[in-house]
């Protein structure tokens, strides 16, 4: 008769990931004293473009968002004007080309404020609805039309184009600086008007479909998600399913914040590399790989068969 | 070449990176970040 062991209680591997999440949503918005002064952090490192989908008329933004800055790029592109700048975005498309190889979309997952911001507006109790995917294909629309050919191709009355997804869509624009620029910059209420209420309409929507779905704006909308979903398949860091391990049980799907089956596409473009997959597999089937080094983690609740 | 190709479009970015910065491209982005975008707010 074998030695019978006494059951221990089992401590549940722990999310550190909303950790990561804060604290990378206050690093990019950590210039506090403008939230006083009335304006927005004017330093000189504000030029670099944070990997993330951060409004730089944020009060306390310390980094460029790399949609808006694309946009004005393509916007003051012209060849026909004397005064036009010729420059292509060659940083900022560089920037996001750089992480998009490294790691693929894995700053959604983890730095972005406005992707954390849902996930917490998420936790709200409600029904909840799955979103279709082929609406996961209308980010890619959104790239190519307001983020490229519109800035590109339409011009205002003086010749240049306009940032048409920030002015029209954004609504981490709206959350992130247009409200809190109207309340602590008092001269700039007199300028509401149609636009600002479109917005703040757009917001009010978003914010609904934030509560009964998971991560919607980053799965259907978001310009930048779409642009580093393009390098999941081929970044240094790779995900991977073992066939022989996975049993199917779907447990990853219903953890995953996008809603993935990762043992279907183990780099999908909508994959934000959030690694909840990984933990929440028992059978230690998802990993992933960086620089040459495998990683899995085992849920130690799970014995090996003999 | 699959395990080569994250590696050749790393180096490429740096590249494309490097001479956007080298064009003058990071004071572009700076003086854009250091104005309020009247777009972004929902007045421009």
């Amino acid at each position: 008769m074998g030695a019978v062991t006494k059951a221990r209680p089992i401590r549940k591997p722990r999310d550190r990931r909303p950790r990561y999440q804060a604290f990378f949503a206050l690093a990019l918005n950590a210039w506090i004293p403008s939230w006083f002064k009335g304006g927005i952090f004017q330093g000189g490192i504000k030029g670099v473009c944070v990997p993330a989908l951060n409004c730089y008329s944020c009060p306390s933004a310390m980094g460029a968002c790399p949609i808006g800055a694309m946009q004005t790029f393509f916007g003051g592109l012209r060849f026909n004007l004397s005064v036009a700048q010729k420059k292509f975005g060659l940083y900022v498309a560089g920037l996001l080309a750089t992480v998009g190889s490294a790691v693929g979309r894995m700053p959604c997952g983890w730095i972005c404020p406005f992707g954390f911001f849902q996930e917490l507006v998420h936790k709200v109790p409600s029904p909840k609805i799955k979103i279709p995917h082929f609406l996961t294909y209308f980010r890619y629309v959104v790239l190519a039309t307001t983020v490229v050919a519109l800035p590109l191709l339409i011009v205002d009355q003086f010749g240049y184009g306009q940032t048409w997804f920030c002015k029209w869509i954004c609504p981490a624009g709206t959350l992130e600086a247009g409200i809190p620029l109207m309340l602590i910059k008092a001269d700039l209420r007199p300028l509401i008007g149609f636009m600002y209420y479109w917005k703040l309409g757009l917001l009010a929507l978003f914010l609904v479909w934030f509560v009964i779905s998971r991560r919607p704006f980053c799965r259907t909308v978001c310009p930048l998600g779409a642009f580093w979903g393009l390098f999941n398949k081929a970044s240094l860091f790779r995900m991977a399913v073992d066939d022989e391990k996975c049993t199917l049980c779907d447990k990853c799907t219903k953890d995953c914040p996008v809603e993935i089956s990762i043992y279907k596409s183990a780099n999908s473009p909508d994959c934000v590399r959030c690694l909840k997959c990984v933990s929440s597999c028992k059978f230690g089937a998802i990993s992933y790989e960086f620089l040459g080094k495998k990683e899995v983690a085992v849920d130690l609740r799970v014995k090996k068969p003999a | 070449m699959k395990r080569r190709l994250p590696w050749i479009l790393l180096a490429l970015s740096i590249a494309v990176m490097t001479a956007g910065l080298l064009f003058g491209e990071y004071r572009t982005v700076l003086e854009k970040a250091i104005t309020v975008c009247l777009d972004c707010i929902g007045i421009g």
